[in-house]
C-alpha cells in the first residue's frame, strides 16, 4: 500500500505547478487551467486523508469542490470568450485598464 | 363663572385659526372683519361677566387658578398650563379686551380695501390670544410662551406692508430690529426665569411668591433676579436702553401701533413688575433701579417728542415717555398707580393713535405735521376726540390722566425723593407741550395742505365709534381711582391691593395722611401741565416765527432733538455694525472660510499628496496581485511553522 505522504506530497507538487502557472503564463487559458490544477491537488489531498482516516466527509467535500469547480470553468470560460471578442487577445498583460 | 376663563383665550383662538385657514377665500371684507371683531368683543363679555362675579365676592376669595391641562411634567418639575383669575389679571385682561375690541372695530374701517386685510385680522386676533395667555399665566413660563406671541405678532405687524419703504429701509428692518431688540430683553427674562428656577425649584407665582416672603430683604439672589426680570421689562415696554425699536415700530399700520405699541403689549413689562411686585420688593437696589430708569425715560422721550414732525412718531416718543412714568410708579413701590397709569393710558393714548390713523387716513397717507393744519373744520369728530385725549395725557383735572399720572408723582414725591419728583413733573410739562404743539400743528391754524386738491374728510363711522367710546374713557376712566386726599379713597388701589399685600409688607412705606404738601405739589403739576399748553398754544398758533428762532439759536440742541440724541447712530456704530463687520470678516471670512472649511480641504489635500505616491500599487495587471497574495500565504505559513 502506498503510504499517505505520497499522496501529500504529489498534491504538494501539483498544487505549486498550479500556483506558478497562475502566477507566471500570460494566456488567460492557461492561467484558468492552472486554477483547476490547484483545486484537483486539493481534492487529491482530501480523498487521501478520506481514505486513510476512513471518514467519507472528504470524499463529500471533494463532490462539492467539484460542483463548484464546474460551475466555476463554465463562467470563468464565458468571460475569457467575452474577453477575446473585445479585445482581440486573451493575453493578461494587455489585460490592465482598471488600475489607478 | 371662573372656570371659564379659558374661553376668554379660545375665541379669539377660534378666530384666529378660522381666519388663518379660509380668510384668504373669503371675499366678504364684512364677514372677516365680523368674525375678527366679535371674537374679542366675546372675550370682553367673558371677562366682564368674571370680573362682576370677582367684585360681588369677599376680597379672600377672588383669586383662582384654572388648571387647562399640564403641559410639562420632567422629574419634580412640573408646568400646567394654567390661568390665574385675580385682580391683577382680570384688570389686564379687561383693558387687552375692551381696547382690543374697540380697535378691531375701528380697524374694520381703517383697513378698508386693503389687499391683506384678512392676514391683518388673522395676526390682530393672534395677537390678543397671546396677550391674554401673558396677562392670565399662572407661572412664568406660560407667561413666556404670551410674551413671546405678543413680540412674534408685533413683528408681523410691523412688517405687515413688507413692499413699503420706511425711512432708510422697508417695513421688514423695522420689524426686525422690534424683534431683535426685544430679543435681547428676552434673554434677560430668560435668565431671570432660570434663576428663579435655580433658586425656588419651581416657576410657579404661587409657589415661587410665598417662598419668596422667607427672604430678607436686600438678598443677593433676588436682587439679581429682579434685575435680569427687569432687563426682559425694558425691552417689552421700551424703556432706555432698549427702547429703540418702539419709533421704529410706527412702520405698521395705525391700528397696530394704536392695540400693540400703545395700549397692550408694551406694557407687558410693567404688568410683570407688578406681577413680581414681591421680588422686586425684597430688592431695594432693583426698585432704585426701575425707578430711576423710568424717570429718565419719560423725561428723555419726551424731549425727543418735542421736535420731531412725524404724526406717529411724537406719539410713540410720548408712549415711551407715559411708560417711563409707569416704571417711576413701580419703582417707588406705587405698583397700583403704575396699573392705574397702565389703564387710563390705555385709554387716551389709544384715542391718540386711533386719532393720528383717521388723520392719515384723510390726508392720503401724509404723516408730516408740518404739512397739515386747520383739519379740524373737515374732521369735527377726530379733532374732538384728539383734543381729549391731549387733554387727558396732558395731566388736566379731572380727566383720567391726570388721577394717574397725579399719584404716581405724588407717590414718587412722598416714597421716593423729591429729585424723581422734579424729573416727573418736568416730563409732564414737556409731555402738554408736545401734545399741544402736535393739536395746534394739525388740527388748528390755516392749512398747509393744497386745498385745492386734497380735501381731507371724517373718518366712516367703524372708526369714530371707536374714538367716541375711548374719548368717554378717558374722560371718565380716572374717577375709580381719585385718590382720598380729594375725596374719593382711591377704589382702584383698594381692589388691586390684595395682589400686592405682600410686597407692601417687605417695603414697609410709611401711610401718608393728607397733608398740604400733596395739595401744592397737585397744584404745582397741574400749573406745569396748563403752562405747557399754554405755550404749545402760544408758539405754534400765535407766534410761528417762535420755534424757528429757538431752533435756530439753539442749532446744536435742536439737532440732538431732531436726530433723537443720535442714540441710533450710537447703536449701528458700537453694536450693530462690530457684529455685521465681525461676522462677515472675522467669523464668515477667517473662522469659517479660513479654519473651518480651512481643516477639511487640508484633509482632503493631505490625502491626494500621500496617494500620489501609493496608487501606483495598483498597476492592474492581476498577476501581480496574485504574487502579493502567494507572498502573503507564505509569510504566515512561514510564520506558523517557524512558532
Amino acid at each position: 500500500m502506498i503510504p499517505l505522504n505520497f499522496y501529500l506530497i504529489l498534491s504538494a507538487f501539483m498544487f505549486c505547478v498550479g500556483v506558478l502557472g497562475v502566477l507566471v503564463r500570460r494566456n488567460a487559458i492557461i492561467v484558468f487551467m492552472s486554477i483547476e490544477l490547484m483545486l484537483n491537488s486539493v481534492n487529491l489531498s482530501l480523498i487521501a486523508f478520506a481514505s486513510f482516516l476512513g471518514d467519507p466527509t472528504g470524499q463529500m467535500l471533494v463532490f462539492f469542490v467539484m460542483t463548484v469547480a464546474a460551475a466555476e470553468a463554465a463562467v470563468g470560460l464565458a468571460i475569457v470568450i467575452a474577453l477575446f471578442r473585445n479585445k482581440q487577445t486573451v493575453n493578461i498583460d494587455e489585460i490592465n485598464i482598471l488600475k489607478w | 363663572m371662573f372656570s371659564y376663563v379659558g374661553f376668554i383665550v379660545l375665541f379669539p383662538l377660534l378666530g384666529f385659526l378660522v381666519l388663518g385657514l379660509f380668510g384668504a377665500r373669503m371675499k366678504s371684507e364684512k364677514l372677516i372683519g365680523i368674525i375678527g371683531s366679535s371674537t374679542v368683543v366675546l372675550s370682553f363679555l367673558l371677562g366682564a361677566s368674571i370680573f362682576a362675579e370677582m367684585l360681588s365676592l369677599p376680597v379672600s376669595a377672588r383669586s383662582h387658578i384654572v388648571k387647562q391641562f399640564s403641559w410639562i411634567a420632567a422629574g419634580n418639575f412640573s408646568v400646567d398650563f394654567a390661568f390665574q383669575v385675580d385682580q391683577l389679571s382680570i384688570l389686564m385682561t379687561l383693558i387687552v379686551t375692551g381696547v382690543g375690541s374697540l380697535i378691531h372695530i375701528y380697524s374694520i374701517g381703517y383697513m378698508h380695501g386693503d389687499k391683506g386685510f384678512w392676514r391683518f385680522f388673522t395676526y390682530l386676533n393672534l395677537f390678543i390670544v397671546a396677550m391674554l395667555t401673558l396677562v392670565l399665566a399662572d407661572n412664568f413660563l406660560v407667561m413666556f410662551v404670551g410674551w413671546e406671541g405678543v413680540g412674534l405678532c408685533s413683528y408681523l405687524l410691523i412688517g405687515f406692508w413688507y413692499d413699503k419703504n420706511f425711512e432708510k429701509g422697508t417695513t421688514g428692518d423695522a420689524a426686525k430690529k422690534a424683534f431683535i431688540v426685544n430679543r435681547i430683553g428676552d434673554f434677560g427674562f430668560l435668565l431671570g426665569m432660570f434663576l428663579i428656577f435655580a433658586t425656588f425649584g419651581s416657576l410657579n407665582f404661587d409657589t415661587v411668591f410665598s417662598a419668596a416672603t422667607v427672604f430678607t430683604r436686600g438678598d443677593t439672589t433676588i436682587t439679581w433676579i429682579a434685575l435680569l426680570l427687569f432687563v426682559g421689562a425694558t425691552g417689552k415696554s421700551a424703556q432706555i436702553p432698549l427702547y429703540v425699536w418702539l419709533p421704529d415700530a410706527m412702520a405698521g399700520p395705525t391700528p397696530v401701533s394704536a392695540l400693540i405699541h400703545a395700549a397692550t403689549m408694551v406694557t407687558a413689562g410693567i404688568y410683570m413688575v407688578a406681577r413680581s411686585s414681591i421680588l422686586f420688593a425684597l430688592s431695594p437696589v432693583a426698585m432704585d433701579v426701575v425707578a430711576i430708569i423710568g424717570a429718565l425715560t419719560a423725561l428723555y422721550a419726551a424731549t425727543i417728542g418735542l421736535v420731531q414732525n412725524d404724526i406717529k412718531k411724537v406719539l410713540a416718543y410720548s408712549t415711551i415717555s407715559q411708560l417711563g412714568y409707569m416704571f417711576l410708579g413701580l419703582g417707588v413701590g406705587a405698583f397700583a398707580a403704575g396699573l392705574f397709569h397702565v389703564m387710563t393710558h390705555a385709554f387716551f393714548k389709544a384715542l391718540l393713535f386711533l386719532g393720528s390713523g383717521s388723520v392719515i387716513h384723510a390726508m392720503h397717507e401724509e404723516q408730516d405735521i408740518q404739512k397739515m393744519g386747520g383739519l379740524k373744520k373737515y374732521m369735527p369728530t377726530t379733532y374732538l376726540t384728539f383734543l381729549i385725549a391731549a387733554i387727558a395725557i396732558s395731566g388736566i383735572p379731572p380727566f383720567a390722566g391726570f388721577f394717574s399720572k397725579d399719584e404716581i408723582l405724588w407717590k414718587a414725591f412722598s416714597d421716593g425723593s423729591p429729585l424723581l419728583w422734579c424729573v416727573g413733573a418736568l416730563g409732564a410739562g414737556l409731555t402738554a407741550f408736545y401734545m399741544f404743539r402736535l393739536v395746534s400743528l394739525t388740527f388748528e391754524g390755516s392749512p398747509r395742505f393744497d386745498e385745492h386738491h386734497l380735501h381731507p374728510h371724517e373718518a366712516p363711522k367703524t372708526m369714530t365709534i371707536p374714538l367716541i367710546v375711548l374719548a368717554g374713557l378717558s374722560i371718565i376712566g380716572g374717577f375709580i381711582g381719585i385718590p382720598e386726599s380729594l375725596g374719593g379713597g382711591n377704589r382702584f388701589e383698594q381692589f388691586l391691593s390684595p395682589v400686592f399685600a405682600a410686597a407692601d409688607s417687605k417695603m414697609l412705606l410709611p401711610y401718608h395722611d393728607v397733608t398740604a404738601t400733596e395739595y401744592i405739589l397737585m397744584a404745582v403739576s397741574v400749573a406745569i401741565a396748563a403752562a405747557g399748553i399754554y405755550f404749545a398754544r402760544k408758539i405754534y398758533l400765535e407766534r410761528t416765527e417762535i420755534a424757528g428762532q429757538t431752533a435756530n439759536r439753539f442749532p446744536g440742541i435742536y439737532k440732538l432733538l431732531l436726530n433723537k440724541y443720535f442714540v441710533d447712530e450710537i447703536y449701528d456704530a458700537s453694536v450693530v455694525t462690530p457684529i455685521e463687520k465681525g461676522s462677515e470678516k472675522l467669523l464668515w471670512k477667517r473662522i469659517d472660510v479660513g479654519l473651518i472649511d480651512g481643516l477639511i480641504n487640508f484633509t482632503a489635500k493631505g490625502t491626494e499628496y500621500a496617494s500620489q505616491f501609493f496608487r501606483r500599487v495598483e498597476t492592474g495587471v492581476v498577476q501581480s496581485y496574485a504574487i502579493a497574495f502567494v507572498a502573503g500565504i507564505l509569510f504566515i505559513l512561514g510564520w506558523l511553522i517557524a512558532r
